[in-house]
């Protein structure tokens, strides 16, 4: 990746942070957030990570944050009027980052590498010492090698590095067996929400818990009608 | 055609994490401070990923840094799911989403 | 085959207390005297010969240090064996009777072979060692008779101060036995060295002088003697057959065994001069008449015997101290039978009147219990020394090693005083008329009371003739038939003077013509000791409160306790806000000092 647009896609990806942390409205909180997901995304591209970078863009700034506006919208969060940062956390929230950054700098001012490139030749040289359980005309292979039937040193320039199916080669056989515990761990937060959106409804044995809810029912039958409320209340103070 | 160093990457990983940290320390709004903490945790992926392309092995990069960023990406969404749930809940109980108010571990 | 003398009563005690119980009080009972009748022939025939004693087991052995559970043989032990067999047994065989209908006979059994045990080993220890141990055995069956109806608070009472007389006592005695085992260079008694433990020079005197008197603590309280006197007649609350066996017989006699033993240990001829023996004879003489004045003003049949055989301990302890350790042997040894006589016709007495105590309730005995009236009388006789008696002989003894000396005096006034609150005894619950109901409805007990109380009567006056069983004194021989010498007169003028007075005085009186409330009193000591227990108990519970109150509750748990909480509140106040960022904050704080130490420490 060219450096210029390393420090495009860098700022950009800053400038969301700081949007998010100084941004009032927790739904321009979330704006500037996509925004810096796009641009962590576009590094990760730039890393040759082309299916993370995806799956950033696909998963955080598509589905979680989605996920995030979507809940400040049912919750109807308005921006924390009135609320002034006292000075000593916003101080704390400045000198711990700078000391952060300040005991960061040393440690990588001693890494200073360079990326390995990745052209043509390299990749062609991959090729060869790929597993040899995969086949000739896999497409790894294919691409490593950039000819349509695997063979060696035929164009190095069309050569491409297949990182999708390396990804895929290793998840399903190196990382196999984590790959179905994920599997559990999503459905066990599946279950979880809807037992977290179930509770209030739930039966309560304890008396004193009844009534609590039962108080707390009243004032919020349902989320949609807290909504409503709230809406119409600021609808009042608009009005 | 210059390309950016590993330095570069991780200075710009490091310093999206201390914004996040900023974030957690200074904002009061729960919301937002998930949204900090998961702008933490994608740092530390930037990171992975850049140790990952830096280490090459037999050629090409090393994956095993990429497949734990593919992990963090899975639990991360579970967790955003589980923790909105949560926060849903919360504010259902309290009628608060803010920190302040939510002082109850308090003595 | 000798260790049955151990295992037997031990064994014994075992089945009774943890297999008989009360639930078969009766069979207890018989397997008590049972074993007591084996252990007395076992006795008899060693004493005779037929066993010879078995080798001694290695006990503790640590460097140079050695300890062994061993038995020794000598005319000493033989002379004491014979008296705790014997009148162990006899005792016994009383108790079968006088305990008939007791609530806890079975207990009494137990603890009753629990004491033969004890008493056993002392007699037939080999060494210091072994002998404390059941030194302190022994002092637990006795605090165990003592509080035999422990639902008396008079008898619990006195079971806790004899146990804690006793104790003060064996904390000077223990001292002492690791002063001679370092002094004589053994605690095995036929390997003390009496040159090396008596020394160089006056340092070596002081410190042989120390171990003695240290040692002699331990007959101190065992033998009731003069500072530690109190327990033994409160121990009368315990049942009448225990105060024969332990109370007046064995268990108060081995502090003069005891004494015997270690004086014949060291060897007489390196003690001669010795500071120690001097206050020690000084001790028994004091006791001796101390008790024999308190003795002519009480009322109680059990407390004059009591006091009694506190005064004739106080011989014995006087003839140790004159050195001649064999005369006190010997009066042990006569006066064992003789007092047990006593003591086993009083509990008689007692039990034909109804367990009435009281002398001036008593009266005319003679008439409705002739036997043990009688044998009574004999054994009254052979305490107050009338020759041919075996008080006499043994009293002559004593006699003669306190000749010259001041002490002689006091020994011939206690023996007039002897003769006067014995006869007043005799005169006053024996003869006269009966002045209760109680005792004019006594009948005679049952044989197998009377029986040892005869088999005692005939000791009483024969047990002077056996031989071989306590040790000759070399120039002091004891003879069986009195000589007719100035000591003889001595005794018998003493007899007379006592025996006239009581005479004078008791004959035929309903009432006590002398009242000295100071030997009523017992001189006091008790309401001193009282007095002083009490003040210093006072100023030390008002030291230990003020030490528990403030140092330790105050300032070390208190302390403790407000440095927990203070802390705790500290980190409450500042720590716990309960809001997330401060969390946040502070572990974010920790990350930054982790990375530190982690890359740059």
């Amino acid at each position: 990746m060219p450096t210029i647009l390393f420090y495009l896609f860098a700022i950009l990806m800053i400038a969301g942070g700081i949007c998010v942390v100084v941004m009032k409205n927790p739904v321009s909180s979330a704006m500037g957030m996509i925004g810096s997901f796009i641009g962590l995304a576009a590094l990760l591209i730039g890393l040759n990570a082309y299916f993370v970078g995806t799956l950033q863009v696909l998963v955080y700034a598509g589905a979680i944050m989605v996920l995030f506006i979507f809940i400040i919208m049912l919750l109807d969060l308005k921006k924390e009027e009135g609320k002034e940062y006292g000075g000593s956390s916003v101080a704390a929230s400045i000198i711990i980052p700078i000391i952060f950054i300040l005991i960061m700098i040393p440690v990588l001012s001693a890494v200073n590498k360079d990326f390995t490139k990745l052209d043509g030749h390299a990749l062609n040289a991959a090729a060869e010492k790929l597993d040899k359980n995969i086949p000739a005309d896999s497409h790894i292979r294919k691409a490593l090698t950039g000819s349509s039937d695997g063979s060696k040193n035929v164009d190095p320039n069309k050569a491409t590095l297949p990182d999708v199916n390396l990804i895929g080669q290793k998840l399903f056989t190196e990382y196999n067996f984590p790959l179905q515990i994920v599997g559990v761990l999503l459905l066990v937060a599946t279950i979880g929400c809807v037992t977290l959106s179930k509770k209030l409804h739930g039966d309560a044995t304890d008396p004193d818990e009844d009534q609590r809810m039962a108080k707390t029912l009243a004032k919020s039958t349902d989320i949609p009608k807290v909504t409503i409320t709230a809406n119409a209340e600021s609808s009042d103070k608009k009005a | 055609m210059a390309t950016a160093s590993l330095t570069e990457y991780l200075f710009f990983s490091g310093l999206l994490f201390a914004i996040g940290l900023a974030g957690v320390i200074l904002r009061r709004n729960i919301i937002v401070i998930f949204m900090c903490l998961e702008m933490m945790l994608a740092a530390a992926s930037l990171t992975l990923v850049a140790f990952s392309r830096q280490r090459i092995v037999d050629g090409l990069p090393d994956y095993d840094g990429q497949m734990l960023v593919f992990f963090i990406i899975t639990v991360a969404a579970a967790e955003v799911a589980v923790g909105l749930a949560i926060i849903v809940a919360l504010y259902r109980a309290r009628k608060t989403i803010s920190t302040d108010d939510l002082t109850s571990l308090k003595n | 085959m000798l260790w049955l003398l151990f295992i037997l009563p031990l064994t014994s005690a075992a089945v009774i207390h943890f297999l008989l119980k009360q639930e078969r009080a009766g069979l207890a009972s018989k397997l008590g005297t049972l074993s007591s009748l084996v252990c007395l022939i076992l006795g008899i025939s060693w004493i005779l010969g037929l066993f010879s004693i078995p080798a001694s087991w290695s006990w503790i052995s640590v460097g140079e240090f050695n300890a062994n559970i061993g038995l020794i043989e000598d005319s000493l032990s033989k002379g004491m064996m014979i008296i705790v067999c014997g009148i162990g047994f006899l005792v016994h065989v009383f108790s079968l009777a006088y305990m008939e209908d007791d609530d806890a006979k079975a207990r009494y059994f137990g603890n009753l072979s629990l004491f033969m045990f004890s008493m056993t080993g002392i007699v037939l220890a080999e060494n210091f060692i072994m002998m404390f141990i059941f030194w302190e055995l022994v002092g637990l069956s006795s605090y165990l008779l003592i509080g035999h109806w422990y639902k008396k608070d008079t008898a619990a009472d006195a079971a806790k101060k004899a146990f804690l007389s006793n104790r003060i006592g064996d904390f000077g005695f223990l001292i002492g036995i690791l002063m001679t085992s370092i002094l004589a260079g053994s605690v095995v008694f036929t390997d003390m060295d009496g040159a090396s433990f008596i020394g160089q020079g006056t340092l070596g005197t002081c410190l042989a002088s120390l171990a003695v008197l240290l040692v002699f603590c331990g007959a101190i309280g065992k033998s009731a003697q003069l500072p530690l006197h109190v327990w033994l007649p409160d121990a009368m609350e315990g049942p009448t057959p225990v105060s024969a066996l332990i109370h007046a017989a064995t268990m108060v006699a081995a502090g003069v065994y005891m004494m015997a033993r270690f004086f014949q240990s060291i060897g007489e001829t390196f003690l001669t001069n010795l500071p120690a023996l001097e206050i020690i004879a000084w001790i028994g003489a004091i006791t001796s008449l101390v008790a024999a004045l308190m003795a002519t003003q009480q009322n109680d049949i059990k407390k004059i015997l009591a006091y009694s055989t506190l005064s004739q301990l106080g011989y014995m302890v006087m003839a140790v101290g004159l050195l001649d350790p064999n005369a006190g042997m010997f009066h042990l040894y006569t006066h064992a039978w003789f007092k047990a006589l006593l003591f086993l016709g009083s509990g008689a007495i007692i039990f034909a009147c109804h367990h009435e105590q009281n002398i001036w309730k008593m009266g005319g005995l003679l008439k409705r219990m002739p036997i043990t009236s009688i044998t009574f009388i004999i054994g009254t006789l052979a305490l107050t020394a009338v020759p041919l008696s075996s008080g006499f002989v043994s009293k002559e003894g004593i006699l003669k090693a306190a000749a010259g000396k001041p002490l002689f005096w006091i020994a011939l006034t206690v023996a007039a005083l002897t003769t006067f609150y014995m006869f007043r005894l005799i005169f006053v619950a024996i003869l006269g008329k009966a002045k209760d109901d109680h005792s004019k409805n006594a009948k005679e007990v049952e044989i197998k009371m009377f029986g040892p109380l005869v088999i005692l009567a005939v000791l009483a006056f024969v047990s002077q003739y056996f031989t071989g069983l306590i040790p000759e004194t070399i120039g002091n021989p004891i003879h069986s038939f009195p000589k007719v010498d100035e000591f003889f007169f001595y005794s018998l003028g003493a007899f007379a003077v006592g025996f006239v007075l009581a005479f004078l005085f008791y004959y035929n009186r309903a009432k006590d013509p002398i009242s000295i409330p100071l030997f009523r009193n017992k001189f006091y000591i008790d309401e001193l000791y009282a007095g002083i227990v009490k003040w210093f108990q006072d100023i030390l519970a008002a030291l230990v409160h003020f030490l528990d109150e403030f140092i330790i509750n105050g300032l070390l748990v208190g302390g403790a306790t407000r440095l927990a909480q203070g802390t705790g509140n500290i980190f409450r106040k500042y720590g716990q806000s309960g809001n997330l960022q401060h969390y946040a904050l502070i572990s974010g704080v920790g990350i930054l000092l982790a990375i530190y130490f982690t890359v740059f420490a």
